[in-house]
């Protein structure tokens, strides 16, 4: 009981409904089934985030969804305690596929986290919306 | 200088498309630049010019440029007239490259009205499909400010560099010591490392005197030919170099949020002008949080890369104490940061210390050449930079 008491709290964050484009409907109906897509250059062969129909590197359209397991490390991070809610943390992770990802982390206490730290997707359910990707580390 | 035979328009391409549903416009923006190039017989990293008008979703020219990975640009333009908006980008693509200041200008105009229409526009209602910005489903719902996303870049400079918060906490200490003499300053006490380690922790490791002031106001510059200035009765600032750069996560590989865009125009600035970072005797650095400076003082080659924490540290940057006085008006973390926009103010306080009309506590003697950089949008996610180089002109 104390020992759970003197824990910080983990981190949680409310994620509000994201933006859907006709462009980014694939990815977010995957992740209403909990799969966390990124796009692949069919042209070039390199993995881009956020996904493009274009890819960003070589401009080929020959660009597609690909399922990625959703795992990688924390590149930065910043714990933002100026928040009426309480504490949250942004920060981009580098997939093992090489693309950063902008996101948030969840289920970590506030000094839980770390730079090259090992982190999964993990879909948060929002309001009116498709669910979210988050990260936590494993 | 006219730009009378100084420029040829080499690529064009129509968007066949006249009801495009399953297309965003940040896509149909692409099509139209791969169809332009390709007509060209260019390829995407020949575009170093980049000209777009209001109908660019998001950050203007700032989210296309990342959009399509545009990695070479060293001009933009994002000036809105409406329908007129590219006729008008025409004719300022060919001025830039008159003078230089890119080769290959890209103008892209593109959307989906009839789209629209159907889905009321704007950020439309829950389960709707909506046409923003490429980026924003994507990262807007994370709850990311200038707060945590340069909070993420200082995180990051520490990992790499070993820079410290009180190194960090400099930079607020020197401007502090500037704001003193500005009787219109915001802040106007003068603060020590302790107290900027030691206030409280908005976003990690920012603390709150290493942020920015929040203030209303702003500013305005006139710039003439050198016919008008003769005809003023005023000391002339003249116009040395000026350098600009777009960064972004760029479909991010390589994120590098330790490195700012001023890396790409610091250099164009200084080439321009003919001048080193040694000849600069004052520079107006955009100061939206400490980390701000200190990246762009390593990235304009004051000093070396990581090297900014100790270069800014024990009064490097206090006019009369320092190698480099900086932002001697307080600058943004203590004199004014107007509509959350520094820019203007940079150049106004490196033209007073050019005039020596600045305060004579932190005028700078002899001070011929002068540097004002600014960062506009995120270092943490996308923004442009901006490097000016000016010298009095007796």
């Amino acid at each position: 009981m104390t020992d759970v008491q003197d824990r910080p709290a983990l981190m949680t964050r409310q994620i509000p409904a994201p933006a859907v484009t006709i462009e980014s409907k694939p990815f977010w109906d995957a992740a209403a089934d909990g799969k966390f897509l990124i796009k692949h250059c069919n042209a070039c062969g390199e993995d881009h985030w956020y996904p493009r129909a274009l890819c960003p590197f070589c401009f080929s359209d020959k660009t597609e969804w690909k399922e990625s397991p959703g795992e990688g490390v924390i590149y930065s991070y910043s714990v933002m305690h100026r928040s009426p809610s309480g504490p949250y943390a942004i920060g981009y992770v580098t997939l093992n596929e090489g693309p950063a990802v902008l996101t948030n982390f969840v289920d970590v206490a506030p000094d839980g986290l770390s730079i090259g730290q090992k982190v999964k997707v993990k879909f948060q359910p929002t309001e009116n919306g498709p669910p979210v990707p988050v990260f936590s580390p494993v | 200088m006219s730009i009378k035979g100084k420029a040829y328009i080499m690529g064009a391409y129509e968007h066949p498309l006249r009801d495009a549903p399953d297309k965003s416009t940040p896509q149909l923006h692409a099509e139209c630049a791969k169809g332009a190039l390709e007509d060209a017989g260019l390829t995407k990293d020949d575009i170093d010019g980049y000209f777009c008008a209001g109908d660019a979703p998001g950050f203007g020219a700032m989210s296309m440029i990342d959009y399509m990975g545009l990695r070479n640009v060293r001009h933009m333009d994002s000036t809105e007239t409406g329908g007129s908006s590219y006729l008008l980008h025409v004719g300022h693509a060919a001025q830039a490259i008159a003078e230089g200041k890119c080769s290959v200008a890209l103008i892209t105009l593109a959307g989906r009205p009839r789209q629209n229409k159907f889905f009321g526009g704007g950020a439309g209602k829950p389960g709707q499909l909506t046409d923003g910005p490429p980026e924003a489903g994507y990262e807007n719902i994370y709850g990311g400010s200038t707060h945590n996303t340069y909070g993420m870049c200082a995180m990051r400079h520490m990992y790499e560099y070993g820079t410290t918060s009180e190194q960090l906490a400099w930079i607020k200490v020197a401007a502090s010591h500037h704001a003193q003499y500005n009787p219109h300053a915001f802040l106007k006490d003068v603060v020590t490392v302790e107290q900027v380690v030691n206030s409280r922790m908005i976003s990690d490791p920012l603390h709150l005197l290493d942020c920015c002031v929040v203030t209303d106001g702003g500013g305005a510059l006139i710039v003439v030919s050198p016919e008008v200035a003769k005809t003023l009765n005023r000391p002339k600032v003249k116009i040395m170099g000026a350098g600009e750069s777009p960064k972004g996560p760029m479909g991010g590989r390589g994120l590098d949020l330790t490195h700012s865009g001023a890396v790409w125009s610091g250099p164009i600035a200084f080439g321009e002008a003919g001048v080193k970072p040694s000849d600069i005797k004052y520079a107006s650095i955009y100061d939206s949080f400490t980390i701000t400076v200190l990246m762009q003082l390593e990235d304009l080659g004051f000093c070396e890369k990581g090297q900014g924490g100790k270069f800014v540290a024990d009064g490097n940057l206090i006019s009369g104490v320092g190698k480099l006085p900086f932002n001697t008006d307080g600058g943004g973390l203590c004199n004014n940061h107007p509509t959350n926009r520094g820019g203007i103010t940079k150049v106004i306080e490196a033209v007073r210390q050019l005039r020596g009309e600045a305060h004579p506590k932190v005028q700078v003697p002899n001070c011929d050449i002068a540097l004002a950089h600014g960062t506009g949008g995120s270092l943490g996610t996308r923004h442009g930079a901006a490097t000016l180089i000016m010298e009095r002109e007796a």
